[in-house]
């Protein structure tokens, strides 16, 4: 399959990035790893007339705890995240979720910052960025912003980047003490989107749950935060039943549509099963950090 | 259009081609290389698997003009002097292929895990080869194949006759 014809621009900095997406406003597209933009320009879902291909801008690339959390460059690969030993060590549902997105070949390309400013609600990393209540930082010609990724997830395909805006990096908070997370994916079959997939993050305080975040993949039209059952998990100890009461309430957060994957009424059980054990992983792990 | 040049199997090949051009249409037309094959065009398959300075790629979901001046290892590259690499020595012998469509690229990645892993078990190996489809084989062959190449690259199994090669 053949996309359509466009220009391709590779800049050397990140102005010179952020000036070209000035001059072609809403006709150029940024390119980072190009594992989901491809696809989508060869079934001609996308035609952008200008790609902008932010691959050889330095400093884009960093992967590194600073300042009370982790910046993820927004050219980081997944394979790079994934292969991190300070990943491996500090953030096992970063780790789970890149694990699972696409398959190892894909990952050599495919970009974490991408994967979030793609906002394709089946994509991996969103809902696990709501868990770990992440933060957006872009440039555009005005300077840099700072932004809630609730904020930054829009609606399906859509980001709150303005058009000469470029994603430059990712920010995770840093997990406090007694903190557990996890990412839990049902898949098919290798490289095919999620069914679901739960994303958590939970502290305790002795054996009490202090903070709580959920997110949810492709169960909506945009990865879904479950305020209710986040809410009812802070001040409760993380026995079975409560986790089975947090798992209702993200069910009901969850907004299924019936496709190949499945009824709706069946991915909403899923949603259901797989909370129940992503918290159970990210409780175990609370308690053993 | 835009001025690409690749290095593939240690040739330097030159073109002028279009942005959308991907990569696995550089190699198959522009370098005149068919062992990289496309099979779903759509990311799923890895029938174009080739390694992209040294990490293996799905072809079919690059731009030509993305990988300008990299490295590009294909199937061909793989036999030196005659002497199959020990990867198609291993699919020969371990019966790795029957209709041969996505062997090109179960031996890219098979060759790409070797090279950081030389002594993979099987779940390694099905792991490095889950973006790779094959209808035929059931993919039990194609791990022995993998292995049997690891066994040979570490020198522990010996020398085929060279007719056999042949």
């Amino acid at each position: 399959m053949i996309p359509s014809a466009f220009e391709y621009a590779a800049p050397q900095s990140l102005a010179e990035a952020i000036s070209f997406l000035q001059g072609h406003a809403g006709q150029a597209k940024v390119l980072a790893g190009g594992q989901s933009l491809i696809p989508l320009m060869k079934f001609r879902l996308a035609s952008p007339e200008y790609l902008v291909d932010i691959a050889r801008v330095p400093g884009l690339a960093h992967l590194e705890e600073r300042a009370g959390h982790l910046a993820i460059g927004s050219m980081v690969r997944e394979a790079v995240l994934e292969a991190s030993p300070l990943i491996r060590a500090r953030y096992p549902a970063l780790l789970e979720t890149s694990l699972v997105v696409a398959d190892p070949l894909v990952r050599n390309f495919a970009t974490v910052g991408g994967n979030v400013a793609h906002a394709d609600p089946a994509n991996d990393h969103p809902a696990t960025m709501l868990a770990l209540r992440a933060h957006a930082v872009v440039e555009g010609p005005g300077g840099r912003r700072t932004i809630a990724i609730d904020d930054f997830l829009v609606d399906t395909f859509e980001t709150a980047l303005a058009p000469d805006e470029v994603l430059v990096e990712l920010q995770v908070p840093q997990p406090a003490a007694h903190s557990g997370s996890a990412y839990v994916k049902l898949e098919r079959k290798v490289g095919d989107y999620a069914i679901a997939g739960v994303a958590v993050q939970v502290t305790l305080e002795g054996d009490v749950c202090h903070e709580a975040g959920l997110g949810l993949t492709n169960v909506g039209s945009k990865a879904i935060r479950p305020l209710e059952a986040e809410r009812f998990l802070v001040g409760k100890r993380l026995d079975e039943d409560v986790l089975r009461q947090a798992a209702d309430l993200a069910a009901t957060a969850a907004e299924p549509v019936s496709d190949l994957r499945g009824p709706a009424e069946y991915k909403r059980a899923m949603v259901r099963t797989l909370t129940v054990r992503a918290l159970r992983k990210a409780a175990q792990r609370a308690k053993e950090a | 259009m835009a001025e690409v040049q690749l290095n593939i199997n240690g040739q330097p090949h030159q073109a002028d081609v279009e942005s959308r051009l991907l990569l696995v249409h550089f190699i198959r037309e522009v370098a005149n290389l068919t062992g990289t094959h496309i099979g779903c065009d759509s990311t799923s398959c890895g029938a174009c698997t080739v390694l992209v300075d040294g990490l293996p790629a799905k072809s079919c979901t690059l731009f030509a003009v993305q990988v300008n001046g990299a490295d590009i290892s294909t199937v061909e590259g793989l036999e030196q002097d005659g002497q199959l690499h020990p990867i198609q020595e291993g699919f020969f012998e371990e019966h790795g292929l029957q209709c041969g469509f996505c062997t090109p690229g179960m031996m890219m990645a098979g060759v790409a895990l070797l090279e950081r892993n030389a002594n993979p078990s099987e779940a390694d190996v099905r792991h490095a080869i889950s973006g790779n489809l094959c209808r035929c084989t059931g993919y039990v062959n194609i791990v022995k194949a993998i292995q049997y190449a690891g066994a040979k690259m570490r020198g522990e199994l010996p020398e085929r006759a060279a007719k056999e090669v042949a």
